[in-house]
This record gives structure tokens, C-alpha cells and sequence, in this order.
């Protein structure tokens, strides 16, 4: 087996049930064994809030671990990963829209004007959707070297999604700063290597 | 001194769990069935066994096992379901309670000759935590100001601090240093005078289980959950207005009162509305967690934005 074959034809599909394992088990414990615990919104919100930074996280490391382990058939991985975030980001913005704010605009309005944090989650979530719109192939072609720029926001997503999540704490940040600095790493490598190369790299064609 | 002994037969077995949950089917057969009910009737059916409860008609008991899996007690970890988890085998006996301060009767009081003097009493009361959640408890316990009847404040007693045990070796939350422990708590005297405070030692009619603060702990059902301090070791009466932890920690999120205030948000979420545990949907959170008629007139003249 090559590693393209490999990688398309195993790492892809166990990345891809790992990545749907969060929602599945969600979607069982609501409608199956009805067991989401004492709070079933805050479970749903706590699951597929972290789900959306792992795979956030996950979705960044992609190229710097291409970099280091010259594994440039990840790339293959990177548009699923980064798909996967937006779902969970997807579902936790619309529990919040139906469970917490009943559908309200004028809820939602007040609510996001009146905590930081709100805005914040909603800010990151935001970023995401044009980047969702925009991974299928005929828009990467379409956008060209654009392609490239737009989806830098990412970054600022990514690091809007950590900082929502650590100012949902009331006091026990550590895991957060766990994010924040598996974050910085995984920015820090890409400072690391364009220094070294020189030359920034241009962005590889997603499959 | 009139020694009164603890019931030997615990309110809930009495009516079984399931009947008592199912009182209110059972009266709206009745109603049903045309039979005329005064409101009296109608409340003091409603409520079963907690006659005293003040619990609104549409407030149904949340389940024993989440009242029991669902909690706030950092002493034993910062998650919702450690304090089950880690309170298993805490024992609460022998268990001192000091009582000191501006009181003819200070002292170290064996829990069991702080509690069995006094009546008990059954009350169901709406539950409603800082964090915007809530749930409905058949506490079992006596109103506070019976214990401080017996104990004699003098005229400099204006406070009352509670403070719950710290021993790391038996609370492994405690062993986290987020937390200026041990944990501090305390209420205006009018406050734990009044009719509503209750000094728990139960809940569904079996005794209180660790992880909601066995066996003593306060509760204080206009205020916000975290007010009513758990594993109590020390009642003391002061002058002055005791610093209570969550105070200390973060001074303008939690305040002294914490009353529970629906127009007053805490700095980072509304107050207004709140989830009741099992529910999908969050339902309006009423000014004095539905208590106004019975405290509102603790506060009269107060500004309760400032005093939050």
C-alpha cells in the first residue's frame, strides 16, 4: 500500500468516524438511551464546543506536521478535519439559538451586546461559515491565490473559539490554557518555518 | 431541656416515593372528578408531606438521583458529577459543630445535640444557583432560628458566618489551590432569623448524602445556591459583615446578598431567565427565586442593584 493509498484509504475514513464519534454518541444519549445527564443543553453545548476546538486544533496541525514528517498526503485530511469543526460549530451555535435564546432575535441581539463572551463564540462562529462555503473544489479554483488569503481566518476563528471557551469558566481555566497552548505551538511552528525556508510556502490544493 | 428524638419513621416512608411524586395526578383526578377542594386543601394535598412548602403549583420535584449526581461542592472537585463520586464514604459522625461569638451559648455542640432538639420539618423549596440553573428539593431540616433561639445572641450580634470543614484528607477537592478554603458563608441575623432559613440535614426524607453537604448544611431559598454553605463546622456571631468566599474570590461577580435578582445580571450572563435541571427550554427567574411576598420586606429602602 502506498502512502497516498494509506492515507486516502484509512487514515481518512478512521479520521472521519473519529471526528463523527462526538455527534454520534450526542445523538444516541438524546433520542437513544436518554441519557445526556442532569443539564442534556449544557452536555450538548460542553461536547460539541470542545469538539469544535480539537478539531480546530487538529485542522491546524495538518501543515505542521507535513512540515516535520515530510507526510504531505495529510493535506488529504486537512478539509475533512476542518468541515468536521464547523458541524460542531454549527450545532453548538443552533442549541444555543433554540434552547438557550427560544429563537428570539431580540434575546439573541441582547445577549450578544451584553456579554463579551457571547460575542466572542459568536464572532468565531461567523469566521467560520465562509470558509465552509468555500472548501468544495470548484471555489477553491475559482478563488485561486484569494483561496489562500481568505482562509487565513482560521487563525483568528480558532484562537476567538479558545478564548469563548475560557471565558465560559467561572474558575478552573487549565484547560483551557491546555488550548491556548497547544495554540501557540502550533503558531509558532509555522513562524519557525517560514524563518528557515525563507520564502512562504504556497498554500497546497486541498483533495 | 426537652429532648426530642429523631422520628423513627422518615417522612418519605410514609408515602411512598412514587405516589408522592405522583400527588399531583392524583389531585387533578380529583378535580377531575368534580370534587371540590379549598385552596387550603388543594395546598396542603399538593404538598404532601411538606406542608410548610411554598413550592408554586408548577413546580414539580426534580429527581433524587439528580439532585444527588448534580452538584456544586468544590470540596470535592470542580465537575458537576465529582462531588458523588468523590464524597463516597465521607463520614459525618462523630461531627462538631463550634459555635462561637457574640452568643450566651458558645461551645462545641455535637451534631446530634444541635439537631435533635429541634423540630423537623419537611419543606419543599425552589433551588436556584448562581449559574442560571435550578431544580426543586424536599429539604429535610429545622429553621435556623430555632437553633438560634436556644443559643442566645447578644445585642452586638448583627451576622452570622458559617463555615464548612476543611480536612483535604477527607475533601480532595480541597487539595486544588484555586480555592481560598475553607469555604465562608454568612447572612444578615434578620436573614437567619427569618421563617424560610433552613438548617438541612436531609433531603427525600433520608439524610442528607455528602455531596450536598452532609450532615449539616444551610439553605436559603431566595438566594443563590452558593449562599448556603455545605458541611458546616462553625456558626459564628460577629458584629461585622463576614467576608464570604466567592466575595473574596471575585468581588464583582458575587456579592454579599446574592438575593436571586432576575433584573440584576452577573457581569457575564443574564439572570433573567433559568434552566430547571431536565428541561430543554429556560423559563423566567422570578425576584426572590419566587419568594418576594415572604422577604422583600428584609430589604425595603435597600438598593439591590448595588447591594447584589
Amino acid at each position: 500500500m502506498t502512502r497516498l493509498t494509506f492515507t486516502t484509504r484509512v487514515l481518512k475514513p478512521a479520521g472521519f468516524l473519529a471526528a463523527a464519534g462526538p455527534g454520534l454518541s450526542l445523538l444516541w444519549r438524546t433520542f437513544g438511551s436518554g441519557d445526556l445527564g442532569a443539564d442534556p443543553v449544557k452536555t450538548l453545548q460542553v461536547v460539541t464546543g470542545l469538539s469544535t476546538i480539537v478539531l480546530l486544533l487538529v485542522t491546524l496541525a495538518i501543515t505542521p506536521l507535513r512540515r516535520l514528517s515530510g507526510w504531505g498526503e495529510l493535506i488529504r485530511l486537512r478539509r475533512m478535519a476542518g468541515l468536521w469543526a464547523f458541524a460542531y460549530a454549527l450545532a453548538h451555535a443552533l442549541i444555543y439559538f433554540i434552547f438557550d435564546q427560544s429563537l428570539d432575535p431580540g434575546l439573541i441581539w441582547s445577549d450578544t451586546v451584553e456579554h463579551p463572551r457571547i460575542a466572542v463564540g459568536f464572532l468565531a462562529f461567523l469566521l467560520l461559515i465562509p470558509l465552509a462555503a468555500t472548501s468544495t473544489n470548484g471555489m477553491i479554483r475559482r478563488l485561486g491565490r484569494r483561496w489562500g488569503v481568505l482562509h487565513r481566518l482560521v487563525y483568528p476563528a480558532a484562537a476567538l473559539g479558545i478564548l469563548h471557551y475560557l471565558m465560559v469558566q467561572k474558575l478552573d481555566l487549565r484547560v483551557g490554557i491546555g488550548y491556548v497552548a497547544v495554540f501557540a505551538v502550533l503558531m509558532l511552528l509555522r513562524l519557525w518555518s517560514r524563518g528557515r525556508s525563507g520564502v512562504r510556502e504556497a498554500p497546497a490544493t486541498p483533495r | 431541656m426537652l429532648i426530642r428524638r429523631a422520628p423513627d419513621i422518615r417522612p418519605a416512608e410514609i408515602t411512598p416515593e412514587p405516589l408522592y411524586l405522583g400527588r399531583r395526578a392524583f389531585l387533578s383526578g380529583l378535580a377531575a372528578a368534580g370534587v371540590a377542594l379549598t385552596l387550603g386543601d388543594r395546598r396542603a394535598l399538593a404538598q404532601g408531606l411538606a406542608r410548610e412548602g411554598i413550592a408554586r403549583g408548577d413546580d414539580t420535584l426534580t429527581p433524587y438521583d439528580v439532585v444527588t449526581t448534580y452538584n456544586n461542592f468544590y470540596e470535592f472537585g470542580t465537575g458537576k458529577d465529582d462531588p458523588a463520586a468523590n464524597a463516597k464514604g465521607f463520614v459525618t459522625r462523630p461531627w462538631k459543630v463550634r459555635i462561637e461569638g457574640e452568643i450566651a451559648k458558645p461551645g462545641d455542640y455535637d451534631f446530634d445535640d444541635l439537631v435533635r432538639p429541634a423540630q423537623q420539618v419537611e419543606r419543599v423549596y425552589r433551588h436556584r444557583c448562581v449559574e442560571a440553573w435550578s431544580m426543586v428539593v424536599p429539604w429535610l431540616g429545622f429553621p435556623l432560628k430555632d437553633l438560634i433561639a436556644r443559643l442566645q445572641p447578644t445585642s452586638r450580634a448583627k451576622f452570622v458566618e458559617f463555615t464548612t470543614l476543611h480536612d483535604p484528607a477527607r475533601m480532595p477537592g480541597q487539595k486544588s489551590r484555586l480555592f481560598p478554603w475553607p469555604y465562608v458563608e454568612g447572612l444578615r441575623l434578620d436573614e437567619a432569623l427569618h421563617p424560610l432559613t433552613l438548617m438541612v440535614t436531609g433531603l427525600y426524607g433520608k439524610p442528607l448524602p455528602p455531596q450536598n453537604g452532609a450532615p449539616l448544611r444551610l439553605v436559603v431559598p431566595w438566594k443563590y445556591g452558593f449562599k448556603g454553605g455545605k458541611s458546616i463546622v462553625r456558626i459564628r456571631f460577629v458584629e461585622t459583615q463576614p467576608a464570604n468566599t466567592w466575595q473574596v474570590i471575585a468581588p464583582d461577580e458575587y456579592g454579599f446578598y446574592a438575593n436571586v435578582n432576575p433584573a440584576v445580571p452577573h457581569p457575564r450572563w443574564s439572570q433573567a431567565r433559568e434552566r430547571r435541571l431536565g428541561e430543554f427550554y429556560k423559563r423566567p427567574t422570578l425576584p426572590f427565586n419566587g419568594y418576594a411576598d415572604e422577604v422583600a420586606g428584609l430589604y425595603r429602602g435597600m438598593d439591590l442593584v448595588q447591594n447584589f
